[in-house]
This record gives C-alpha cells, sequence and structure tokens, in this order.
C-alpha cells in the first residue's frame, strides 16, 4: 500500500480548526511581543530623529531652523545647500584624506588587535589575566585623556601633520583586542589540536585557522573602527596643521566662516560626510551584528 | 609502522593534580590496541601525551626506537582522529584532508593524489568539494579518518571517534575501522568508553583506572581472566555479578564459600586463603542457570525483572539475605522465569570468579583461557 493511501484524510472542519488555532496562537504571540516592538521603537525615534532632522534642514531652504516643534518634513526641498557645500570646500579632497585616514587605521587595528587578542585567548603566560586586565580598564577612560601624552609622543616623532600621526594611538583599542580575544576563544580547542598534529606552527595555526574562523569578529571590528575613524575629530584637528591634510569631518568646518554661521549648509555638509558611511554599514550590518554575535556569549 | 614504548609515563598539572601515576605498556607494530575506561581514568590524556597534544611530566615515550617526550607533534610520525571530527569549517573536504600535506610543502598534484586515493579507500570521493557544514556526521569521520590516512603516519590514534554517531552508524563505522586496520596494518590506538567497541576492535585493550592500567590483554583473556573485580565487572554487558561471600574451607575436591544468606557453593578449585577470609564471588550473567526447586549450589532468589531484548532476555532477581540484584540471560527461545517467580540460581562452577578483599583475583579462579 502506498503512502498516500494510509494517510488519513483530514476532514475540511477540522482543517479549518486547525487554521483558526494558528491565527490565535499567532495573534497571542504579537500581543506578548507588543511592548517589546513599542519601546524598541521609541529607542529608535530617539536615536535617529537628529539625523533626519539633520537631513531635513539640509533639503529645507525656508523657515526658521530653530523653530519648535521642528518640521518634520523639508520645506522648500532643494539641493541648493550641497551645491554650496562643493562651492565652499574642497569636499573631494577631504573625502580622500577620510578614505586614507580610516583605510589605514581599519588595517593596522585589525592587524595589531588579532596579535594582540591571540596570546591572550589561546596561549599560556604568567601575568596574561592581569594584561588584559589592565587593557580593559583602558576602556573606561575617556580618549581625550591620552590626548597630551599621544600628542607628545607624535611630536617627538615627528609625525605632526601626517596620516600615521592620526593613525598611530588609533590602532589598539581595548575594544578591538576584547572582541577579537573572544573570537578566538570561541574556537574549539581540538581545531588548534588538529592543525597542531597537521604540522601547523603557531604562526600556522593564527594565520590559517585562527584568522579565518575570527572572520565575522574580524568584519565587525573593521566596520566599528571605520565608523570611529570616519568620524573622529578632535585628534585629527589637533595633529593635521596643513588643511589639504584635513579629513572630511575637519574639513566641513569650514562651512562655518568667522563671521556668518549658515547652518543649512553645515548641515548639508554633516549629511555629506555621514552618508558613505552609511552606505557601507548599511551594507555590512550583517556581518557586524555576526561578528559581535561571539562577543557576548 | 611503528612500536611504541611508555615508561613509567607520568602526567602532573602544574599547581595540580597527578593524573596519570607512571604508565608502563608496549604497543607492537601494527597492533590494534584499544584505552578503555570510565571517564576520567586517564586514557585521553595518555593519547595526546602520545600526539604530542600535552606535555610529558615524567618516564619515557619512544616511537619506533626514538624517543619522543620533547618532539613537537608533527613531528612524531602520528595522526589523530578526534571526537568532535574537527575539521576545518572553513576548508572543503579535499582542502581539510591535504592540510597537513600542504604544510609539508609537498607538491600539488602529489597532494591531490593522496586526497584521492584516501577518498577511494573511503567513499567519499564525491564531497570532495563540499564543506563540512555540509557533511552528515558519520560523512564528518569518514573525512576525518581520510585526513588522518593521507598522512600516511606510523601510529594512527583514534580519541573517541564514534561517540558521536547514533547506534546504527557506529556500528557501521566499527566494521569499517575493523577492516581499514586490516588493510592498512598500522599501528593504532584508540580510545573508548564503550566496552563493545573496545572487545570487537582491539587485538589487546588495555583498561584504566584513575590514571593508572588495571590490566592488558586480548579482549577474551581480559574478559575470561580478569585481573581484579574493576576490569571484571568494567567489561561484560549485563556486568558480572558481585556476591559477598567467605571462604569457609577447602578440601581436596574443591573449596567451600559461603554466600550472605548462607547459601553455600563448593567451587573446584582450591584457593590459599585463610578460612574465614572475605571474599567476592563473581559470576557472569551467561554462567548462570535456573530452575524451580532447591538444589546443591543453588542461590535461592525472586525474580524482579525480565528485560525482553529480543535475541536475548535478561532476568533480574534478588538472592535471599542478600542486598545484590543477580542479572542472569538467556536466548530468547528459552523459557524465563516471571517476574516475583521463587526461583534457585546455578552458577556455572568452573566459570565463577573469586575475588580478595582488596578486589583482587585469586590464582586459578576465572574461566580457563587458553
Amino acid at each position: 500500500m502506498s503512502q498516500a493511501q494510509t494517510m488519513p484524510a483530514i476532514a475540511p472542519s477540522s482543517a479549518s480548526a486547525l487554521q483558526r488555532g494558528l491565527r490565535s496562537a499567532r495573534l497571542r504571540r504579537i500581543v506578548r511581543r507588543l511592548p517589546h516592538y513599542l519601546l524598541l521603537s521609541v529607542l529608535a525615534i530617539i536615536t535617529v530623529y537628529p539625523f533626519w532632522w539633520t537631513l531635513v534642514t539640509a533639503l529645507s531652504t525656508t523657515g526658521d531652523v530653530y523653530s519648535f516643534p521642528p518640521p518634520l518634513w523639508p520645506q522648500d526641498p532643494s539641493l541648493v545647500n550641497f551645491i554650496e557645500v562643493f562651492d565652499t570646500i574642497d569636499l573631494l579632497a577631504f573625502y580622500k584624506n577620510s578614505l586614507l585616514i580610516s583605510g589605514a587605521t581599519v588595517v593596522g587595528t585589525l592587524v595589531i588587535c588579532s596579535l594582540a587578542a591571540y596570546p591572550l585567548a589561546r596561549m599560556q603566560f604568567p601575568g596574561r589575566k592581569l594584561v588584559f586586565g589592565a587593557i580593559i580598564a583602558t576602556m573606561i577612560l575617556p580618549a581625550e585623556i591620552n590626548f597630551l601624552v599621544n600628542f607628545i609622543t607624535v611630536s617627538k616623532l615627528q609625525l605632526t601633520d601626517s596620516v600615521t600621526g592620526v593613525v598611530l594611538p588609533n590602532l589598539a583599542g581595548a575594544v578591538g583586542i576584547f572582541l577579537m580575544k573572544q573570537a578566538f576563544e570561541a574556537v574549539p580547542q581540538d581545531l588548534i589540536d588538529a592543525a597542531r598534529v597537521d604540522g601547523a606552527n603557531e604562526w600556522e595555526i593564527f594565520w590559517k585557522i585562527m584568522l579565518p574562523l575570527a572572520k565575522p569578529a574580524l568584519g565587525a571590528l573593521a566596520i566599528l573602527t571605520l565608523v570611529t575613524a570616519w568620524n573622529q575629530y578632535i585628534w585629527p584637528s589637533v595633529v593635521m596643521t596643513s588643511p589639504e591634510n584635513f579629513p572630511l569631518s575637519v574639513g566641513v568646518q569650514y562651512l562655518s566662516g568667522s563671521f556668518s554661521f549658515k547652518t543649512r549648509v553645515v548641515a548639508a555638509g554633516a549629511v555629506l560626510t555621514v552618508i558613505p558611511i552609511l552606505i557601507v554599514f548599511l551594507f555590512t550590518q550583517r556581518y557586524f551584528l555576526r561578528g559581535f554575535d561571539g562577543a557576548v556569549k | 609502522m611503528a612500536e611504541l614504548k611508555l615508561k613509567n609515563l607520568q602526567k602532573t598539572y602544574e599547581d595540580g593534580p597527578t593524573v596519570i601515576h607512571g604508565i608502563d605498556l608496549d604497543i607492537r607494530d601494527g597492533e590494534f590496541m584499544v584505552f578503555v575506561g570510565p571517564s576520567g581514568c586517564g586514557k585521553t590524556t595518555t593519547l595526546r601525551m602520545i600526539a604530542g597534544l600535552e606535555d610529558i611530566s615524567g618516564g619515557e615515550l619512544s616511537i619506533g626506537q626514538r624517543r619522543v617526550n620533547d618532539v613537537p607533534a608533527a613531528k612524531r610520525g602520528v595522526a589523530m582522529v578526534f571526537q568532535s571530527y574537527a575539521l576545518y569549517p572553513h576548508m572543503t573536504v579535499r582542502e581539510n584532508m591535504g592540510f597537513g600535506l600542504k604544510l609539508a610543502k609537498k607538491p600539488k598534484a602529489e597532494i591531490n593524489e593522496a586526497v584521492e586515493r584516501a577518498a577511494q579507500v573511503l567513499q567519499i570521493t564525491h564531497l570532495l568539494e563540499r564543506k563540512p557544514k555540509a557533511l552528515s556526521g558519520g560523512q564528518r569521520q569518514r573525512v576525518a579518518i581520510g585526513r588522518a590516512i593521507v598522512r600516511k603516519p606510523d601510529v594512527f590514534l583514534f580519541d573517541e571517534p564514534l561517540s558521536n554517531l547514533d547506534a546504527s552508524l557506529r556500528v557501521q563505522m566499527r566494521i569499517e575501522l575493523a577492516k581499514l586496520h586490516k588493510d592498512l596494518a598500522t599501528t593504532m590506538i584508540y580510545v573508548t568508553h564503550d566496552q563493545v567497541e573496545a572487545m570487537t576492535l582491539g587485538d589487546r585493550i588495555a583498561v584504566f583506572n584513575g590514571g593508572r592500567i588495571e590490566q592488558v590483554g586480548t579482549p577474551l583473556e581480559l574478559y575470561q581472566q580478569p585481573a581484579n573485580q574493576f576490569v571484571a565487572g568494567f567489561l561484560g554487558s549485563p556486568k558480572m555479578n558481585f556476591l559477598p561471600a567467605q571462604l569457609r574451607s577447602g578440601s581436596n575436591s574443591g573449596s567451600d564459600i559461603v554466600l550472605a544468606g548462607n547459601t553455600s557453593i563448593t567451587l573446584p578449585q582450591q584457593y590459599r586463603l585463610q578460612s574465614g577470609s572475605p571474599i567476592t564471588l563473581g559470576v557472569r550473567p551467561e554462567h548462570i542457570a535456573w530452575q524451580v526447586q532447591a538444589g546443591d549450589n543453588a542461590i535461592p532468589a525472586s525474580v524482579d525483572l525480565v528485560e525482553h531484548l529480543g535475541g536475548e532476555q535478561i532476568i533480574y532477581a534478588r538472592a535471599d539475605g542478600m542486598d545484590a540484584q543477580i542479572a542472569f540471560s538467556l536466548p530468547s527461545k528459552e523459557t524465563a522465569p516471571h517476574r516475583g517467580e521463587r526461583v534457585w540460581l546455578k552458577p556455572e562452577l568452573a566459570a565463577c570468579h573469586l575475588f580478595d578483599a582488596a578486589g583482587l583475583a585469586l590464582p586459578g579462579s576465572g574461566q580457563p583461557y587458553p
């Protein structure tokens, strides 16, 4: 007898009862999750609203910038403020500088943080916990505390007004080391043992096994570093002295002149600064979230 | 191929306990040696010391006449198959299997040839371009074995390789492993806590307990002539029945022993122990017959439970005056007593084991072993 023949047919009444049951279960699930959705929606509005306000301000050509409540949609929308940005500053040169600084910071951070994290995660040596504790402790200090000593160091190394001067102090961050350490710790010991029996030395284990397996964390760290490096303002403005070397975040300050302050043009500059990083993040947020999975397990 | 010599091998963790207390063992060239024992007995630690994945705290380890205590894992001529398979998830099956040769900087053609050959032996040629996540448990295990074969090691090390597989696949892989050993004729060391695997695969078995080897021998030797109560109890399912007893007297015709509950049994052998010495009588379930009437050398008992396993049935009975439950087995075609029935259990006297108060087998007890 075939399987189809042995299967009892579902009566129409029981099928509709099943559907009703599924519908009510779905409804109950939605009701149960409603508070979560509400809370998340409020948080999303609070987070996104400043960006939205900046975009609305940049696109509007009329009305009071500081009116309250602020308008939700652009008034007489136009791209005139964006055009003025391009007319006022050499935006492409600033983009190029930002790309150079951010790219170098990302590559350097991935190299330094993964090299620092591997022994902390996988090697036994005296003082390992102390070293890691000291690195983590730096997370509670505001970055500005380091400015003075970093500036003196960069000056002594004659690296002021250079990309290296901006990039160097940002390469070994506690967050990056922590993230990579967690990723390396998540790799099963058996894989390392198997590689060792296969003849891999410590460097080959790191390069051929650990790093490929830590790709999600590397991706997350790359995105996080890119966003931070792209948006950083104070340190590059301290180190860079020649305007032609300014990154975008510092360069847009030229939009606010000494005697006039055009808020809409500055807002347009801010939007132009944020857009590239926003696009990168939109395409890579999947990797970003996956990378953090390991860190919060 | 290579023989291994473990001389007083010890392992002590830094600021921690000693887990291996001086192991002496010779493993012959081409032998299939099984390390068996309960969890935490030190069998895997010993295997990892042989592999070079754990430092050796004391003693000497030689592989093929060469002292390898301080030789790195890769240069010991060993390949290891892990319980978790330990396949590199970012590499294809082909890359996994060829990884060792690639590290050894072998030419690409040679690597490909070796991988294809091993894949053919293990019937995984069609899987070579897949990633491990696209494989079933059994296929992963084959790849792990293939990765070991490709390196043509002197010694294969298996760390509970079948324990993550389901029961039927485990039986199939067990048969294939035995065949593989026959084909390759290479020394293999196999760690398991499964006594069926140990009994079926091993040329010889080393029974581990508490970081020591209790006994080494062929499967049948260990089963029929266990050196002590631990080995006797560990091998065999259901396990050997242990009944507390006293040696009453010895005569030319044999030895009388009295079980708790005052049942007397006369064994054919003579034992050099003082009368009144506490001993333990060990009887395997298949060496017990039952009857409905009292008789000589018969232990009165009541049936607690009858388990039907298909091919055989296991009967659990509680002996009079004893806390111990006695298990005995019967072929399924034979009539078994009913639950609650009063029975008399007759141990096969020539197959009885006697253990002294320290749990050591008394010389002359146990089944005759050639």
